[in-house]
């Protein structure tokens, strides 16, 4: 099949393998992947901010690139929500009835990474091969708003050589919350160390989840705390083979190993 | 500011709900097409007969209160024996009681006249009936009925013995609430008081009745 | 319309301010800090929000109809509300036929006016009151007090808050924020008749309460309560409890006065068999709570002779009015968002300044007070939407807290020339991510943040009020050497 890719902006600019992860994937699997280079960002952010008529552009940008798809992918829980729940809000305050009708046309057949491989595409097991001890967290977007389920798990489980273990309080929210991480600090943190409790709890060595958002919350955490566990995205894991596979020591967000240019800045450091 | 006048505060307050939905119409959505889509697995699920009776006895030991099981014409001596068994003698009941319900030893403090809240309050115990029994939840109503009697007297003592027929247990709140008439002062009891104040843990034993004993009468 | 509409052009007034409860003193930032340090209470509120939360799935997955009953109490609610008007007018006059006396409070001023001169009418200097959110919302025991009547709440919960001279910080159980051993020092200190060798059993605190108010309920001339459900049809008001003390107080006294928020109407009796199975099962993880009363007036011979009846607005005709942010008035008051709230579990209710706490009270104080009144609750969530699974008419107080933050943002935009330094970024990241070009060029712009990078690979703290709200507890990546649309291009050019 033909499969756009709806990147989001936090993966292109910050976690690339994570868009790199979902082509092999869709590749190996035998389907065409196309990636429009007009697309941004699905505006999930000005309206969980309360911007809601500055997301209007990124709005009318997905409708327009998107409502005449046949499949869109997008490996983000929160950002198909986004498309799905604030679009058709967003447009029905702001926008025109075109919009209107075209947002709910691009939301029809967009798909989180799961559910199009499970529900759409209908494979469970990927051949993907991961020797590594993982724990998912189901991120509150993918649980709650789209109602993934155990689709991420189904596709673990298929995994090869893995050793998937359970994530004690796998449903609270791990404090993420785009600018609630940033608003409200300090409540963010808390539940970020009660989230990172459990995920070193369970021994693993990666916690997994479908949005790189609240897995670079909770990778930010386990890094500051030398806590040995780290992140990695659910398509990471699938793209992953014995021929071909995951290179756990590059650093995160990196796609290269290269060594480190400078030191870290200090608090009283000029760097603001 | 707002006037102190009654009236126009009527009149204010309902002019503001029209002005809310003129502001912003809400939703037409007729009593009638209410979508009533639980009632029909509460039928299906329904109990009947001795499963029902079961399923009542089971809710009313979960919720600390204690049952016994009788026929019709052991009612008399079932209560005695409650009565007996916390060592109660003086003994509150509604003029409208079963007079074969009474046989215990004990001194019958009848509401006619009105007993005072003192009375009730030096009474070991209050003897009554009930009007419908929901076995889903546990829960005895009263409805103040000639067997019941007026509210108080099933608040104030410490210990209630309530007679429960078994031909007025029904399985959910919904056919409760069919058989009664709220003209009359109701009131739901579902175990003995008590409270999950603290911790959010429910322990037994607040203001009201301490001790429920539920005789439940074959019929 | 009528006359006194003037003045108010287009919306109906929010509760004002300078009376009751609805307003906290600080942000919801600077509250939560001091709360997130307080040891005690972070183990005392995880602790009870663990239990319950555990209760709740029990008792809700026995039921098979759940999901039914949530959208038929959804429906009564949405119905209900739009014929307020109709069922108020009902109530009153069923109310009415049946000997009560119905009154009308547009704010909490009005309705606290208005329960005194009731009070003072029957000469008493003192009342016992029956656990109620509409009353500590109008702030009715204080304003009572100055008027020098005292008011004596009887709900274990209030008692303990009132006794610790503290604010309430939970809907369901106000004390929530205090465990055994705090409560027995409370007792011991304020209750005058508390046990020398009282324990910390919760049974021996529940007896020593019960000992405590027993006199009081005896001798009580008036009683004030609220309301969970009031009947239009019928006129039936009912209060849903389990010590007790409600029914000592609904039952004893001479008179008594019923404070009840206007959207607490249900049309008919039959309703009830939605509410009542929703409520307990949600709020205290009981099939059913001990003590349901339900009373319609006076009742010759049976409890008080003498019933009051005020209906209350205060700025509910105003959340009326908002079709986004309308739903939270089919709140039902069980507390199950705040039980199941990650937020809630670890700052507790006082951070949230206003009675309501949790995720509830984050979308109804600020729309009760106009939400520059609040304006910092709305962001008091990480929208993770445990709330709106858990409630029991189905509110969807996500969407509502964005919706509310959406009308802060445009209202500060309103009233201010200057614009705030969020909305200044936030415009400019429109701007950007508004066109692939300017996008592509910031995101590549975004590899100059590898400088701050360390020998980890990743960035460290850092100063300033946003990088460093996220960098304070966490590590950023460094950026990649290559954006994600960067390497597309590269490879596409390859094939």
């Amino acid at each position: 099949m033909r499969i756009a890719l709806f990147i989001t902006c936090l993966a292109d600019a910050m976690f690339p393998d994570v868009g790199r992860a979902t082509t092999t994937l869709l590749r190996r699997l035998g389907h065409e992947v196309v990636f429009d280079a007009d697309q941004v960002c699905c505006g999930q952010m000005h309206v969980n901010t309360g911007y809601q008529a500055e997301a209007l552009p990124m709005v009318e940008r997905f409708a327009d690139l998107y409502a005449e798809a046949d499949l869109v992918v997008a490996p983000s829980g929160s950002c198909v929500g986004s498309v799905r729940h604030q679009h058709p809000l967003v447009a029905d305050r702001f926008g025109s009835r075109s919009l209107q009708r075209q947002t709910r046309k691009a939301a029809e057949h967009t798909y989180e990474l799961s559910e199009l491989l499970v529900d759409v595409l209908g494979v469970t097991d990927v051949g993907a091969h991961f020797p590594h001890r993982v724990t998912y967290h189901p991120t509150c977007h993918s649980l709650r708003m789209l109602r993934v389920g155990d689709k991420p798990l189904q596709l673990l489980r298929a995994v090869d050589a893995i050793d998937l273990v359970e994530l004690p309080g796998a449903d609270q929210c791990c404090g993420f919350g785009g600018t609630f991480a940033v608003k409200n600090a300090d409540t963010s943190t808390a539940m970020l160390v009660d989230k990172m409790r459990a995920v070193l709890d369970t021994g693993a060595e990666f916690c997994t989840a479908g949005d790189s958002s609240c897995l670079m919350h909770i990778g930010g955490g386990l890094s500051r705390a030398r806590a040995g566990a780290r992140t990695i995205h659910l398509a990471q894991i699938l793209a992953s083979t014995a021929e071909d596979p995951f290179q756990p020591d590059v650093a995160p967000g990196s796609v290269t190993a290269d060594a480190p240019v400078v030191a870290a800045p200090r608090r009283s450091g000029g760097v603001a | 500011m707002s006037s102190p006048d009654a009236g126009s505060a009527r009149e204010e307050v309902l002019g503001r709900i029209r002005q809310a939905h003129t502001a912003a119409a809400p939703q037409p959505w007729p009593y009638d097409d209410i979508d009533r889509g639980y009632r029909e697995p509460e039928r299906a699920t329904a109990l009947t007969g001795e499963a029902l009776v079961e399923l009542l006895v089971d809710r009313l030991v979960d919720y600390k209160a204690v049952v016994h099981r009788c026929a019709a014409d052991a009612v008399g001596e079932t209560v005695a024996a409650r009565l007996a068994g916390r060592g109660a003698r003086r003994v509150v009941v509604p003029v409208g009681l079963d007079p074969s319900w009474r046989t215990a030893e004990v001194e019958w403090l009848t509401d006619e006249p009105a007993l005072t809240v003192d009375q009730l309050d030096g009474a070991d115990a209050v003897v009554t009936g009930s009007a419908v029994t929901v076995a889903l939840t546990g829960t005895i109503v009263l409805d103040a009925g000639p067997d019941q009697g007026r509210r108080a007297l099933t608040l104030v003592p410490d210990h209630h013995v309530c007679v429960v027929r078994e031909e007025d247990v029904v399985h959910g709140v919904g056919e409760a609430l069919t058989r009664l008439d709220t003209g009359r002062p109701l009131t739901w009891i579902s175990g003995p008081s008590a409270t999950s104040d603290i911790e959010l843990s429910r322990v037994e034993g607040v203001h009201g009745p301490r001790l429920l004993d539920v005789v439940l009468v074959g019929s | 319309m009528s006359t006194v509409l003037l003045g108010m052009p287009g919306l109906p007034p929010a509760s004002p301010r300078g009376t009751g409860n609805l307003r906290g003193d600080e942000a919801f930032p600077d509250a939560a800090r001091s709360a997130l340090g307080n040891a005690q209470l972070r183990r005392n509120i995880a602790h009870a929000t663990t239990t319950i939360r555990g209760k709740r799935a029990a008792v809700v997955g026995e039921l098979p109809h759940w999901e039914q009953l949530r959208e038929a109490g959804r429906q009564l609610k949405s119905h209900t509300m739009a014929h307020l008007d109709e069922y108020l007018v009902q109530l009153e006059a069923a109310v009415t036929a049946r000997g009560g006396v119905v009154h009308w409070a547009r704010d909490a001023a009005e309705a606290n006016r208005i329960v005194t001169e009731l009070v003072r009418a029957t000469g008493s200097d003192e009342v016992v009151k029956v656990k109620s959110m509409a009353t500590q919302e109008i702030g009715l025991n204080e304003h009572l007090e100055a008027e020098g009547i005292a008011a004596v709440e009887t709900d274990l919960a209030e008692l303990i808050v009132q006794l610790g001279h503290d604010k309430p910080s939970h809907i369901l159980v106000p004390a929530i924020h205090r465990n055994r051993t705090e409560i027995r020092e409370i007792f011991l200190r304020e209750m005058g008749d508390a046990p020398a060798d009282l324990t910390d059993e919760p049974s021996a605190l529940a007896a020593a309460a019960r000992r405590h108010l027993r006199r009081k309920f005896l001798s009580a001339r008036v009683a004030v309560s609220g309301a969970n459900f009031a009947v239009a049809e019928t006129g039936t008001l009912s209060v849903v409890e389990s010590e007790g003390n409600g029914r000592m107080c609904l039952t004893l006294p001479q008179t008594l006065i019923t404070v009840m928020g206007i959207e607490k109407v249900v049309p008919r009796v039959q309703d009830l068999e939605v509410f009542l199975q929703l409520l307990p099962r949600s709020s205290t993880g009981e099939r059913m709570n001990p003590y349901t009363s339900m009373w319609t007036g006076v009742t010759p011979g049976d409890g008080p002779q003498e019933f009051h009846l005020v209906l209350l607005d205060n700025g509910r005709t105003r959340v009326l009015a908002d079709e986004h942010g309308r739903d939270a008035l089919n709140c039902i008051r069980c507390s199950a968002c705040l039980n199941v709230c990650p937020v809630y579990e670890r700052t507790g209710g006082h951070a949230y300044g206003s009675v309501y706490p949790g995720p509830i009270g984050a979308v109804l104080s600020p729309q009760l007070t106009g939400v520059e009144d609040n304006a910092s609750l709305p962001y008091a969530s990480s929208l993770c939407g445990a709330c709106y699974d858990a409630c029991p008419v189905k509110i969807d107080i996500p969407s509502m807290l964005v919706h509310l933050r959406a009308e802060h943002v445009e209202e500060h935009r309103r009233q201010s020339r200057t614009p705030a330094v969020e909305s200044v970024v936030m415009r400019t990241l429109s701007w950007v991510m508004g066109h692939p070009r300017r996008w592509t060029a910031a995101a590549r712009m975004g590899r100059l943040g590898r400088l701050l990078r360390g020998r980890r690979g990743t960035i460290g703290a850092l100063p300033g009020p946003v990088v460093g709200g996220w960098t304070s507890a966490r590590d950023l990546p460094a950026p990649p050497t290559q954006t994600f649309r960067d390497w597309w291009r590269g490879q596409e050019d390859q094939k």
